[in-house]
C-alpha cells in the first residue's frame, strides 16, 4: 500500500501533478492541460473518459514526452500518436469514441443541458493504448463542460400549441432571438440553443416533427406552426421583435429557407442553414416534403456496411422553380455551412446552385459560403466528437460521412463563424471588435 | 439552477419591453471565466456602448447570510464602445486605477446594511454567484436599471473534490480530498479564534491538491494541543494521505497550535524546536495581534537557536489582521462574538488597496511554499 514507506512509485504519485484550466468551461472554450514535474523524458499518456447519460462510455488518449523541464503542455506540445496526433489542445474531447466493446453506431449527444458533461482527464505512466480501466493513474482531474453559462435560464414552452424549449440569457435584456431547427433524427434537441443563449442570444429550440399536437393527433404541423414560434419570440418581453434570426441543420435548413423567403409573417435578421439543401415542393407542408423525399427514397444507396447514404434523394438538382426555394427573392444576410463529404444531405450542390441563383437575382452580396473538405454532415458545436456513421431514429445506420480531424477544424472554425455572423446582424457589432474575444484562460499562476 | 433563475427575476423584477431601444442594441457585458476558483481571475468586457459614453460597471452579490455586497468603477466607453476592465482605468467609485479584480476585492455592504459585516461563505458546494452589470452614468448610476448584465460563479471547491465530515477519535473536522487516486500530501487547517468550522481555505487547497482538513479546536472541550496532535495524527494515518508529506496552516489564534506542531510536540518525530519551514505572514497593520511583532521575536529566537535559516517571511505593510485568500473583500473592522456572547466591534486594521495586494501576493507564495516543500519535485529527490 502507499503506507509502505518512500517507494519511487509513491514518488512519482506525489510528485506528476495535472491541472485543466479552466475546469469549469462552456462546450466552445478551449481548455489548456498541463503535466508538471514527471522527469524529463518521461514516457506518459493523457487519458479522456467520459460517461454518457444513455450509459455508454468513450474515451481518448494521446502520448506525449515530458520536456528539460519535466513539463507536457497539450495546447504546445506534439502528442506522438492515441486518437489523434500532433499539437491539438482540444483533441482530447473531439476525438473521443466509444471505448472498445461499446454498441456500433453510437452517438455522443447531451440530452440534459443543466448540468454539465464531465470529463475525466488522467495521466498514465507509458505510451499506454488500451486497458485504462484496469491501471491507476498518476494523476487525474474532472473537468467540467457546460451548455449552460451561469443564469441563463431553461422554460419549456407549450403555448399556442408549440412544443419548444426557450433559452434566456442572463441579465434584463432584451435580447436579439433566434429560432433553432434540428434536422430528422429524432426528439428535441436543446444544446445548441443551450449554447447560443450563453453568447447573448436568446433561443427556442422547435420540436416541428414530435411535437405535442403531432404526438396525439397524428398530425404533422402546418408552415403557421413556424410562424407560431417566430411571434411568441417577437412578443416576448426580454427579445428585441426586430432582432429574430433563425438557424436550421439538416432537413431544418428546408424550412428554414422556405420561411425566410415566402413568409409574409416572418421578418428576419439573418438566417444560417447548416448541411441542407434549398431542394423541396416550395408549396408544401411538412408532410409534403417529407413526402417528396419519401417519394426518391429509391435513390438511397448503400455502403459495403448496409449504411445509407440519403444525399442522392434530392439530385439531380431540379431545373423546375416550384421544387427549389427561390433564394433570389431573399432579402436578409444567409451564411451557409457546407461539408464537402457531407453523405447525408447534397449541401455543396445544393449551395452551389443557391449561389447561382443569387447572383441571377443580385442579391448574392448576402451571401456567404462557408465550405469545409472532409467534413461530415453533422457540424455541431466544436469539440464534440465526429461519428462517420451512427444509428438513425433507432432503426437504421446512416452515413454521414467526414474524416475526424477536419470534421473536428470545420466544427470549431463554423462556430467562430456563425456566432460573428449572428452577432454582427443582430448586435450590429463591428467584427474588428468581436476579433478581440478569444477563449483564452486567463489564470492568477 | 433554481437559484439563478431566481435571482434574475428578483434582482430585475420590472421585465418590459422597452419599444424605445427596439432600434438600438443593448451593450454586452462578458466575462471569462464565467465560472472560476475563487483565486482565479477574471476578465470583464463590456460591448457595443456608444463611444466616449459614461458607465459604471458594477458587481453585486448576496451572501449565504442574506446581505448584499456591492462594488463599482467609473469608466468611460472608447472609440469602439468597449470598457476592459483589465485595461481601463476606473475613476471612481469603491476603487480607481487598473483593476482586474477590484469588482471582487473593493466588495463592501450596500448603502443601508448593518455595521460590522463580514463576508464569509458558508456553503462550500455551492459557488459565490456575482452579478456584474453595466449602467448609465456615474455617480447617479443607480437611478437606471442595469444596461446588460452576465452572472459570474466562483468556486472554493474545484470539480471532484470531496467534502467528507470528519467524527471519529473526537475529531469535529471537514476534510476535503482533491480528485485523483492520490496519495496527496496533506495540510491542517487551522482557523482562528472566532471558533466554528471554517472550511473555505481548506476547500481551496484542496483544489491545488493538498489533502486538507479544517478543525473546530474550540469547542471541543479538550485541551487544544493534544486535540490538534490528534487531528494532524488522523491526517498522517489517512490511506490517501502521504504520511511525511504533511503541512499546517494557521490563522491568527491558530497559529498557537501551528507552531506547537512544528516545535514541541512530540508526535512530528524528527522535530526540537522548530526543525520544518516556517512561514510567517503578518499584516504591518494588524489591529488584533502583534503578529508583526511576534514574528520579529520568533525570527530572534531562531537566529539564536541556530535554525533561522528555516524562516521564511511575508510582511505586508498597511495590511490588518485578516489575510484571506484572494480577491476576498476587505473591511477595517467586524462585529465578534466574544466567549461569553457579547458582541464587539474588532478593528481589524488595514486599508483596502494594499491589505487586498497582500493577500493576493501572499496567497500565491503560500501555495509555492507548500508546494515547495509538501510536493518535491522528483529531480531534486535523486
Amino acid at each position: 500500500t502507499h503506507k509502505m514507506g518512500e517507494t519511487v512509485d509513491t514518488l512519482e504519485r506525489c510528485c506528476v501533478s495535472l491541472s485543466v484550466n479552466p475546469s469549469r468551461g462552456l462546450m466552445d472554450e478551449k481548455f489548456i492541460i498541463l503535466v508538471q514535474k514527471a522527469l524529463p523524458g518521461f514516457q506518459l499518456t493523457i487519458h479522456a473518459s467520459y460517461h454518457c447519460e444513455d450509459g455508454n462510455s468513450w474515451e481518448a488518449f494521446a502520448h506525449y514526452t515530458a520536456d528539460a523541464g519535466g513539463t507536457v503542455n497539450v495546447s504546445q506540445d506534439t502528442s506522438l500518436g492515441g486518437t489523434y496526433s500532433g499539437v491539438e489542445a482540444m483533441g482530447l474531447l473531439w476525438s473521443l469514441r466509444p471505448v472498445p466493446g461499446s454498441k456500433p453506431g453510437l452517438r455522443l449527444r447531451k440530452k440534459n443541458v443543466q448540468t454539465p458533461m464531465e470529463v475525466t482527464i488522467s495521466v498514465y505512466q507509458g505510451h499506454q493504448t488500451e486497458g485504462f480501466v484496469d491501471q491507476v493513474p498518476l494523476a487525474s482531474v474532472l473537468v467540467e463542460r457546460w451548455y449552460m453559462a451561469p443564469g441563463v435560464c431553461r422554460i419549456p414552452i407549450t403555448e399556442e400549441g408549440l412544443t419548444a424549449t426557450l433559452f434566456v440569457p442572463a441579465g434584463n435584456g432584451p435580447f436579439p432571438g433566434l429560432l433553432d431547427l434540428w434536422g430528422g433524427g429524432g426528439p428535441l434537441v436543446e444544446y445548441r440553443a443551450a449554447l447560443l443563449a450563453s453568447h447573448g442570444i436568446a433561443s427556442l429550440a422547435l420540436n416541428y416533427l414530435t411535437p405535442k399536437t403531432t404526438m396525439e393527433t397524428g398530425k404533422m404541423v402546418d408552415n403557421q406552426y413556424f410562424e407560431k414560434a417566430y411571434k411568441f419570440l417577437q412578443q416576448h418581453p426580454q427579445i428585441c421583435d426586430s432582432r429574430i434570426a433563425m438557424l436550421g441543420l439538416s432537413l431544418g435548413s428546408a424550412f428554414t429557407l422556405k420561411m425566410a423567403v415566402y413568409s409574409q409573417v416572418m421578418k428576419l435578421r439573418c438566417v444560417v442553414c447548416i448541411g441542407g439543401s434549398h431542394v423541396q415542393p416550395v408549396d408544401g407542408s411538412v408532410e409534403q416534403v417529407l413526402g417528396y423525399m419519401e417519394k426518391n427514397s429509391e435513390k438511397t444507396r448503400f455502403t459495403e456496411n448496409n449504411e445509407m447514404i440519403w444525399r442522392d434523394l434530392l439530385l439531380p438538382i431540379p431545373t423546375d422553380p416550384s421544387f427549389k426555394v427561390d433564394v433570389g427573392r431573399l432579402k436578409c444576410p444567409l451564411m451557409l455551412v457546407v461539408s464537402e463529404d457531407d453523405q447525408n444531405w447534397p449541401a455543396p450542390e445544393s449551395a452551389k446552385d443557391m449561389k447561382e441563383m443569387m447572383e441571377r437575382a443580385g442579391n448574392s452580396h448576402l451571401l456567404t459560403v462557408l465550405s469545409y473538405p472532409n467534413a461530415g454532415h453533422l457540424i455541431e458545436p466544436p469539440y464534440t466528437p465526429h461519428v462517420r456513421i451512427s444509428m438513425f431514429r433507432t432503426v437504421v445506420m446512416a452515413l454521414w460521412g467526414g474524416q475526424m480531424v477536419e470534421h473536428s477544424r470545420a466544427q470549431e472554425d463554423a462556430w467562430k463563424k456563425i456566432l460573428i455572423f449572428l452577432r454582427e446582424n443582430l448586435y450590429d457589432i463591428k467584427r474588428n471588435v468581436r476579433a478581440e474575444i478569444k477563449n483564452t484562460y486567463f489564470s492568477s499562476r | 439552477m433554481w437559484s439563478k433563475c431566481r435571482w434574475s427575476t428578483v434582482m430585475f423584477s420590472f421585465l418590459h419591453r422597452r419599444s424605445s431601444v427596439m432600434s438600438q442594441t443593448p451593450p454586452i457585458v462578458s466575462v471569462l471565466p464565467t465560472r472560476g476558483l475563487v483565486d482565479e481571475k477574471f476578465k470583464v468586457l463590456v460591448e457595443n456602448l456608444p463611444p466616449g459614453r459614461p458607465v459604471t460597471v458594477r458587481s453585486l452579490h448576496h451572501s449565504d447570510n442574506g446581505h448584499y455586497w456591492e462594488a463599482f468603477g467609473f469608466y468611460t466607453s472608447d472609440h469602439r464602445g468597449t470598457v476592459n476592465v483589465s485595461k481601463d482605468q476606473s475613476v471612481g467609485g469603491t476603487y480607481t486605477g487598473k483593476e482586474p479584480m477590484g469588482l471582487l476585492w473593493s466588495m463592501c455592504p450596500v448603502p443601508g446594511s448593518h455595521k460590522g459585516l463580514r463576508l464569509r461563505k458558508l456553503n462550500m458546494c455551492s459557488p459565490m454567484l456575482v452579478n456584474i452589470s453595466v449602467h448609465s452614468g456615474h455617480e447617479g448610476f443607480r437611478d437606471g436599471a442595469p444596461l446588460a448584465s452576465v452572472l459570474v460563479e466562483r468556486w472554493y471547491m474545484a470539480p471532484g473534490v470531496k467534502r467528507i465530515d470528519v467524527q471519529e477519535k473526537g475529531l469535529l473536522g471537514t476534510l476535503f480530498l482533491p480528485p485523483g487516486p492520490g496519495p496527496f500530501p496533506g495540510i491542517l487547517d487551522l482557523w482562528g479564534g472566532g471558533g466554528g468550522l471554517v472550511e473555505y481555505r481548506s476547500a481551496l487547497l484542496a483544489s491545488h491538491g493538498f489533502a486538507t482538513m479544517s478543525l473546530d479546536y474550540l469547542s471541543c472541550g479538550q485541551p487544544v494541543f493534544t486535540y490538534v496532535e490528534t487531528a494532524f495524527n488522523f491526517i498522517k494515518d489517512h490511506p490517501q494521505v502521504i504520511a511525511d508529506r504533511v503541512g499546517v496552516v494557521g490563522l491568527c489564534l491558530g497559529s498557537l497550535p501551528a507552531l506547537y506542531l512544528a516545535a514541541d510536540s512530540t508526535v512530528v518525530k524528527v522535530v526540537k524546536q522548530i526543525t520544518s519551514p516556517l512561514l510567517l505572514v503578518s499584516g504591518c497593520d494588524d489591529q488584533n495581534w502583534p503578529s508583526f511583532e511576534t514574528a520579529e521575536d520568533i525570527n530572534q529566537t531562531m537566529r539564536a537557536a541556530g535554525n533561522d535559516h528555516l524562516l521564511s517571511r511575508l510582511d505586508y505593510p498597511d495590511s490588518g489582521h485578516l489575510i484571506e485568500p484572494p480577491f476576498s473583500p476587505h473591511f477595517r473592522a467586524s462585529t465578534f462574538v466574544t466567549t461569553n456572547k457579547r458582541k464587539a466591534m474588532i478593528l481589524w486594521g488595514g486599508k483596502t488597496k494594499p491589505h487586498s495586494d497582500a493577500q493576493e501576493d501572499s496567497w500565491r507564495k503560500i501555495l509555492s511554499f507548500l508546494q515547495q516543500h509538501l510536493c518535491c519535485s522528483l529531480n531534486a529527490k535523486l
